[in-house]
Order: structure tokens, then C-alpha cells, then sequence
């Protein structure tokens, strides 16, 4: 175990598994010449042939676009978290949770088959749980890891119906093939049942509005996570979602405009919440959430340009939002403080970690020269070549925007260059490995700025062709000339440095209103999960109660009355049957049955109960060998025996039992009647089935087979361990589970481990 | 209190032959009455006796490993005698069988259900044990 080892052990180790993102990324990297010329791959292996259910895997423009952002910043953050964790106990877990995450997103965007799409896409949402409750000592951290959790599982529910119901207009559970078909699948009468449901996982994945709530609480989970997860690949799993998908079913009204609206509340709701804020990662969360509504928003357009613009503004964001994350982290780590009212003057202390920031800051204002001024006006160009509510989508984008840009302001301006901070401990930078990743991430800001033209026909051209085929290929420049893109840009600009300039004021105003809504869907979901619990707690106190009478006379009562009530409608007479009388040995093992019986009943002592219950059996397994079936008989017997040895072991260590109990004679009433009752159901059942004609066809099968095929000449055995051995190893499965289950129950009861 | 002189002596006697008579169960459970699930109760009550005339101490002594090995090993061995005929190309846990040796007319054969029924055998007896001694041993303790 990694925890055990020596920490300079655990960081070699955990310092080379960052050779796997980064040979991914080189992998991935390798295939861009073909991506450019638009070829793709697709690997096919059989999974579940049956069902016809293929694992398949899609190597195409968009899939290689997510995997090298998945592994780029995969690589810096694993580097950053070795020091960041640096003495941490559980070290070796963090890494191994953090890989098998990535692995899962790649399988995510890498699938081309929809159940395979579907395991890949609840292996994100297992682990990201795993990781946001990494510091599972807090309770905070497990409550938020629960409720990422059971959001984005509820989404991947609605995902597997959606692609299920999919399966069925389509015929096909290939994403690659279900593209042709799109115009029919929009007049298809499921095709409604499976935009909402599609919607409702990318939705809750993505953190859109009314799903939001879970990612700015899962900033519970330390900074490296926050930067690959709810940045740069997790939330963007959804997005990757709705892009996979939308030359499938995109272009409907009812897409584009369910996009678009809430795309845009999204994304005016992030940024303005961002402002109220004072906890860095919290603010970086909000402004998250603007940006997974941009994307959203831009998703539910139909032309090329939009996509173009999707596609940049993700590369944009992933870059400039995974450095801030990383740059969040360092001020924590260094300084010992998240909030921003005690940050300042941190350009001295930290230069490298303050380029990185002021990088990454301008990048998200869209400052021109800055590959996130590209992005922004590529977006405005995207929604002004929109049909769908242009207008509102214009206002919604320039809003965010310029709300972003004074967040940008907030959090480079105050922390770093104004005045001097009140730090719990002297601040120093952080080690290389830390700032490295938010550097060139940061940088890369820069550098795509300078050379727009080569980002746009490497990544992101190759990535909008594969949902988009046909079209003309956007350039990405810095100047497109003088038109409205750019005028937006300016006013975005204004109204940023507007807000900056009255943040104060801004900031608690929009908190005061945030305080004063009645109603969030945080606390919808708390309220939902109170009413499961209520609802568990009434339920379990009614049907498990604990009491073994009480639950024997439920089942017990249950077969009387239902197999009673379904026989008795069949019924039309008893089939004919003759009743032979039983020799001489039979009649004896009856009478001693029955004289156990009346035992049982009557015993005053509980051990001579049990004793009396096994020879009750003991006389059924008589009987069994008197008709022949010394295996049934054999079997009976031991178990029997068994029995009486276990439960007199238990009944020992039970305190003196008293028989008499204090069970009023109303109830010893109905308990006699309930157990007459049952024996009469049996008994019924038994002579109407044995009465009619059997069907022999399993026997002579066996019989005739068992020496055969199965070299025995016992068929029962041969059943057991050849013909139905499946049924046996499920079977024995059980008994070793209820061994050890049992082992550990009377261990713990003594508080041993 | 020491358990009695009669139960110990006899089940010096008995136990030795119950575990014999296990045995002979399980190996003959392919044609006549028996088989892993039948021998593992008999040995069972085997060992019920034995912790009961000798205490947990001395049957932990005499078994050697711990029975939860036992369940560990019957499992190993039950799914290794599946998989065995996916490795030949057939489907789960499909009998495959070998000629041994052939006396006179009969042959003798030997398959993987044999060793699946091994399993079942020591999963079953594993699990009474585990459970038989923790028991036991609860109630040494008070």
C-alpha cells in the first residue's frame, strides 16, 4: 500500500504515473494530420454479442479534440498534485482515483456506442465522487460528494432511457450511423422523450440552470481536482454530450430553442452570482457555470459558425479556468487563504505564479491580442448567425461577457498587484511543479492569440467537421475588420470595467439578493432528500421492524392469501386422486412426526423445542428415503442435524428464554390459524399438482444424458454439478457470503475488528 | 466444566471415521447418493463434535488454516474449473472430461465437475466452520 511507503517514494511514483497523460497526449497528438484531413477510426470489439451491443470506439476530429484537452491538462495537474498533496496519507488513492477518471473520460468521448457512452459516462460520475470526497474526513466534503453524486447519477439514468428509447427509433446503437437517419428521427413519436431525456443528463453533467448547485459545492474537493474536473473535463462531459449529438437530433425547434433559453439563464445567472462571491474557488465555479452556459447556448445553434465558435470557446476555457483553478490552489497552499478580501500584493511574493495568473485573467476578460478576445468574437459572430431567439442570446452573451471580464478584474487586480494582504503564514512561491501548468497553460492564452489561423485549422475546424461535414471552413483571426463582432467586444469591455470599478457595491448587493431568495434549488434538493429519508424511516419502522415473528407471519400470510386467491380462481375441482394408505413403516414416521410436532408446539424448554424440530425433519427425511430419493433424504437429514448443532450453539449465549412468554391467547389464536392455514395450502397444492399429469420430458433428458455426457450416474449430482452448475455456483456464492457475513457479525458485536 | 469423558472418548473414535465417510461421500456423489454439498454437512458435524468435546483452541490447532481460507480456496477452485472450458473455447463452466486409465471394459474418467464438486465441498465446510467457531469461541469468551 502506497500510504505505508516512504513520502519521497510516493512522490517519485506518483510524479512518473504523469507519463500516461502526457503519452496519451502525445498518442492523441499523433493523429492531428489526419484529423486535418478529416479521417477518422473506429475500432469495433464485440461486448455483449447477444443483445447486440458492440464496444466501439470513434477516433474523429471531435473525440481527439477532447482527448488532448483531457490529457494536456491532465498532465500539468498530475505534476502540480504531487507537491500540492506532499506528505498527504493517502497520496497513492488520490492518484489512482485521478487516473481511472481520466481513463474514464476518455472512454467517454471516445465511444461511438451508446451503452458503452453510457458506462464510461457513470465512471466519470463514480469517480468524480470518489475525488470530490477525497478529504472524506470533513463532513462537508462527503455531503457534496453525495450531491454530485446523486445529480449527475440521476442524469446518467435519464441518459441510459434516452439512448435506450433511441435504440428503438433508430435501430442502432452506434452514434456514427444514427446521423443519416436524423430527419426521420425528428418526426419519430419518441423524439421528444429523447431530447429530454439527452437534455436532462448533459444538463445535470454540465451544471446548468436549474442543476447547477452541485459544482460550486463540490469546490469541496482540493484545487488539482477542481481544475481537471470542473473545468477542463467533467462539466464539459455533458457539452461533449450535446455536441456528439447534435447532428442526431439537432436542428428542431424545440433543441434549438431549450438550448438557447437556458443555455442563456445559465450563463447570466453564473456571472452575476460570481460577483457576490468572496471564496476564489467559488468564484471560479460561478464563472464556470457561465461558461458551461455559453457553450450550452451556442450548442442550440444550427450554423457552422456557432459550432466554430463552441468549439474555442471550450479550448479558451478549459486553458484560462483549469490555470486559475491550479493558480486558486497555490495562493491556498501558500498563503493558507481562499479569501479574496485578505489577498494582496501577491505579484512580489509569487512572479511566476502571478504571470500565470495575469495570463490566464485577461485570456478570460477577452482582452484582445488574448486567444479569449478570439473566442469572444467568434461567439458574437456565432449568435448573430443565429435564427433562434438571436436577440436574447446577444444580450444574455454580451451580459456574461462583461461580467466576466470585471471577475477577471476582481481576481488578478486585487490579489496580486493592489495592496498588501494579511497572510496566516510569510508567503513564498510555490514549487516549479505547481506554477508550471498554470504558466504554460496560461501562456498557451497567449501563444493561440498570436497564431489563431494554426489553432483553428489544427483543433478546432477538424473538430466542428466531424458533427458538421459540410460547410466552409471559419478562420480564426484576430482581426476580422470592423464590424459587429467587434463592436460587441468593445461594449462587453465597457460594461466590464463598469462593474469592476462598482464591484464593492455589486458584490453585496448580489449577495444580499442571493440571501434573500426564498427558494433555491439547493434547498429543493435538500428537501427532496429529507422526504426519502422521512419516507425510509416510516417504511423501514412498519415492514422491518426487527421482529423474525413478525416478518414469518408476513410471508406466511402473504402465500396463503395470494397463491390462495389466484388458486381458487383457477379452481374447477380437484383432479382425481387416489390416497393409498400408507405400510406399516410410513404410518410409524408419521406418528412420530406428529408427535414432534405437538412438542414443539406444547415444549416449555426452547432447546427441547429444537431438539423436537429436528426430529420433525429427521422423520421427513425418512420418509423421502421410504419413497426413494436417499440424495433428498441424505441432504435433509445432514442439514437437519446441522441445524440443531448451530442453533443450540446460538441458544446457549441467549439468556434464559421464557416459553410462556406474555403473548396474549388473541394472538396464539391467530398464529395457529395462519400455520393451519398454511398447511392446508400446501397440502392442497400438493395433491392438485401431483394429482394432474406430469410432464416427463427433463427427466428422460437427464436420464438418458446424465452417463452420456456427463460420465455420472447419479442424476442429481450430475444436475448439480454439470447440467445447472451455474445455478450451484450462485448458490455456493451465497453460502460463503453468509459465512463471512455471519463472521463478521458476531465478531462486531464484541467491538473486535 | 470439562465436557464429558464419554463424549470425548467416542469422538476420538468418530470423528476419524465421519471424516473418512466425507470423503467416500464426495468421491461417489457421481453415481450413487453424495457429493460435495452431502459430504461437507457430514464433515461438519464431524467438527461440530470435536469443538464441542475439545473446545475452538484445539480444532484451530487441528485444522491448520482457517476455514475462511477454505471458502477463499473452494471458490478459487469451483470458478477455476469453470473457466477451464472458456479456455477451451466452450462456454462457462461446460464439463470437460479425460480418459484416465481404462480397467477391464469401464473406463475411468476424470472432469471438471469433479473439481467443481471439490469446491462446493470446501466452500460449504468452510462456511459451517467459520461460523461454528466464531460462535464458539463468542461463547468461550463470556
Amino acid at each position: 500500500m502506497t500510504t505505508n511507503l516512504k513520502t519521497s517514494t510516493t512522490d517519485t511514483m506518483a510524479r512518473a504515473s504523469s507519463l500516461l497523460p502526457l503519452l496519451l497526449f502525445l498518442a492523441a497528438a499523433a493523429r492531428i494530420p489526419d484529423m486535418i484531413t478529416g479521417q477518422s477510426l473506429r475500432y469495433v470489439f464485440d461486448w455483449v454479442p447477444s443483445l447486440n451491443i458492440q464496444l466501439s470506439f470513434l477516433f474523429d476530429g471531435l473525440s481527439i479534440f477532447f482527448a488532448l484537452i483531457i490529457t494536456g491538462v491532465g498532465f500539468f495537474v498530475t505534476l502540480y498534485s504531487v507537491d500540492y498533496l506532499h506528505g498527504h496519507p493517502q497520496t497513492g488513492r488520490f492518484f489512482f482515483f485521478f487516473h481511472a477518471f481520466m481513463l474514464s473520460m476518455l472512454g467517454l468521448v471516445f465511444a461511438d456506442n451508446t451503452i458503452a457512452l453510457f458506462v464510461f459516462w457513470e465512471m466519470t460520475t463514480l469517480f468524480s465522487y470518489l475525488l470530490i470526497g477525497f478529504e472524506h474526513e470533513k463532513d462537508e466534503s462527503r455531503k457534496s460528494a453525495r450531491q454530485a453524486l446523486l445529480v449527475t447519477g440521476t442524469g446518467g439514468l435519464a441518459l441510459l432511457v434516452g439512448v435506450l428509447l433511441l435504440e428503438m427509433a433508430t435501430g442502432t446503437y452506434e452514434i456514427s450511423q444514427m446521423a443519416p437517419l436524423a430527419a426521420d428521427l425528428k418526426t419519430h413519436p419518441f423524439y421528444g422523450a429523447i431530447l429530454i431525456l439527452i437534455f436532462i443528463g448533459a444538463f445535470t453533467k454540465s451544471a446548468q440552470f436549474p442543476f447547477h448547485f452541485w459544482l460550486p459545492n463540490a469546490m469541496a474537493a482540493p484545487a488539482p481536482i477542481s481544475a481537471f474536473l470542473h473545468s477542463a473535463t467533467m462539466v464539459k462531459g455533458g457539452i461533449y454530450l450535446l455536441a456528439r449529438f447534435h447532428p442526431v437530433l439537432g436542428g428542431s425547434a424545440s433543441w434549438e430553442a431549450t438550448l438557447v433559453i437556458v443555455g442563456a439563464v445559465t450563463a447570466v445567472f453564473g456571472a452575476v452570482t460570481a460577483l457576490g462571491q468572496s471564496d476564489l474557488k467559488k468564484i471560479l465555479a460561478y464563472t464556470t457555470i457561465m461558461g458551461l452556459g455559453i457553450m450550452t447556448m451556442l450548442l442550440g445553434g444550427e450554423s457552422r459558425s456557432s459550432l466554430v465558435a463552441v468549439m474555442t470557446f471550450l479550448l479558451v476555457h478549459a486553458l484560462y479556468k483549469s490555470a486559475l483553478f491550479l493558480i486558486a490552489g497555490i495562493i491556498d497552499h501558500q498563503t493558507g487563504t481562499r479569501q479574496i478580501e485578505n489577498l494582496g500584493g501577491l505579484a512580489k511574493s509569487m512572479p511566476f505564479t502571478a504571470f500565470a495568473a495575469f495570463a490566464a485573467c485577461l485570456s478570460m476578460a477577452g482582452f484582445p491580442l488574448f486567444f479569449g478576445f478570439i473566442g469572444k468574437e467568434i461567439m458574437y459572430k456565432g449568435i448573430l448567425a443565429e435564427t433562434m431567439m438571436p436577440g436574447t442570446a446577444i444580450v444574455a452573451a454580451v451580459l456574461a461577457n462583461g461580467l466576466m471580464t470585471a471577475v477577471a478584474g476582481i481576481l488578478f487586480i486585487r490579489p496580486f498587484l493592489m495592496g498588501k494582504g494579511s497572510f496566516p503564514q510569510p508567503v513564498t512561491e510555490a514549487a516549479w511543479p505547481m506554477w508550471i501548468g498554470p504558466a504554460v497553460l496560461g501562456g498557451l492564452g497567449i501563444f493561440f492569440g498570436i497564431v489563431p489561423d494554426l489553432v483553428g485549422t489544427w483543433l478546432i475546424n477538424p473538430a466542428v467537421t466531424a458533427i458538421a461535414p459540410i460547410g466552409d471552413k471559419v478562420r480564426l483571426a484576430l482581426f476580422h475588420g470592423i464590424n459587429y463582432p467587434l463592436l460587441l467586444s468593445v461594449i462587453t469591455l465597457t460594461i466590464g470595467t463598469g462593474l469592476y470599478l462598482i464591484r464593492q457595491q455589486a458584490n453585496q448587493r448580489i449577495a444580499a439578493f442571493f440571501e434573500a431568495i426564498p427558494f433555491t434549488a439547493s434547498q429543493a434538493y435538500d428537501g427532496v432528500l429529507k422526504v426519502v429519508a422521512a419516507t425510509a424511516r416510516i417504511q423501514t419502522r412498519i415492514i422491518q421492524n426487527g421482529s423474525l415473528h413478525h416478518y414469518f407471519f408476513v410471508v406466511a400470510a402473504s402465500f396463503v392469501i395470494i397463491t390462495g386467491l389466484s388458486y381458487a380462481r383457477g379452481f374447477s375441482g380437484f383432479p382425481e386422486f387416489r390416497i393409498a394408505w400408507p405400510n406399516i413403516e410410513q404410518g410409524l414416521l408419521v406418528l412420530v412426526i406428529l408427535a414432534a410436532v405437538v412438542s414443539v408446539v406444547a415444549s416449555r424448554s426452547v432447546l427441547l423445542a429444537i431438539c423436537a424440530l429436528g426430529v420433525m425433519g429427521a422423520g421427513i427425511a425418512m420418509i423421502f428415503l421410504n419413497f426413494g430419493a436417499p440424495d433428498l433424504a441424505l441432504t435433509q437429514l445432514l442439514v437437519e442435524t446441522l441445524t440443531v448443532i448451530i442453533v443450540s450453539i446460538i441458544l446457549l449465549r441467549l439468556p434464559a428464554l421464557s416459553r410462556k412468554g406474555n403473548r396474549p391467547v388473541r394472538k396464539k389464536l391467530l398464529d395457529g390459524t395462519l400455520a393451519l392455514g398454511t398447511g392446508i395450502m400446501v397440502t392442497t397444492l400438493l395433491l392438485s399438482v401431483s394429482g394432474g399429469p406430469s410432464n416427463l420430458s427433463l427427466t428422460e433428458f437427464f436420464a438418458q444424458n446424465s452417463y452420456i455426457a456427463a460420465h455420472g450416474r447419479n442424476i442429481v449430482n450430475v444436475i448439480l454439478v454439470d447440467f445447472r452448475s451455474f445455478d450451484t455456483l450462485g448458490e455456493i456464492i451465497v453460502v460463503a457470503t453468509a459465512g463471512l457475513a455471519g463472521f463478521a457479525l458476531i465478531r462486531k458485536r464484541r467491538g473486535e475488528s | 466444566m470439562k465436557p464429558s469423558l464419554i463424549l470425548r472418548t467416542a469422538t476420538r473414535l468418530l470423528v476419524s471415521m465421519i471424516l473418512v465417510f466425507s470423503v467416500y461421500l464426495l468421491l461417489r456423489g457421481h453415481n450413487s447418493p453424495g457429493g460435495g454439498f452431502s459430504g461437507a454437512l457430514v464433515a461438519a458435524t464431524g467438527f461440530a463434535m470435536y469443538i464441542m468435546a475439545e473446545g475452538t483452541a484445539s480444532m484451530r490447532r487441528a485444522l491448520r488454516i482457517d476455514p475462511s481460507r477454505m471458502i477463499v480456496f473452494g471458490m478459487i477452485l469451483a470458478l477455476g474449473s469453470g473457466l477451464f472450458s472458456v479456455i477451451a473455447g466452450n462456454p462457462f463452466l461446460t464439463g470437460i472430461w479425460w480418459t484416465v486409465t481404462t480397467v477391464g471394459d469401464s473406463k475411468i474418467a476424470l472432469g471438471t465437475p469433479f473439481f467443481f464438486d471439490i469446491g462446493v465441498f470446501a466452500i460449504v465446510l468452510g462456511a459451517i466452520l467459520t461460523l461454528l467457531l466464531a460462535l464458539e469461541e463468542d461463547l468461550e469468551k463470556d
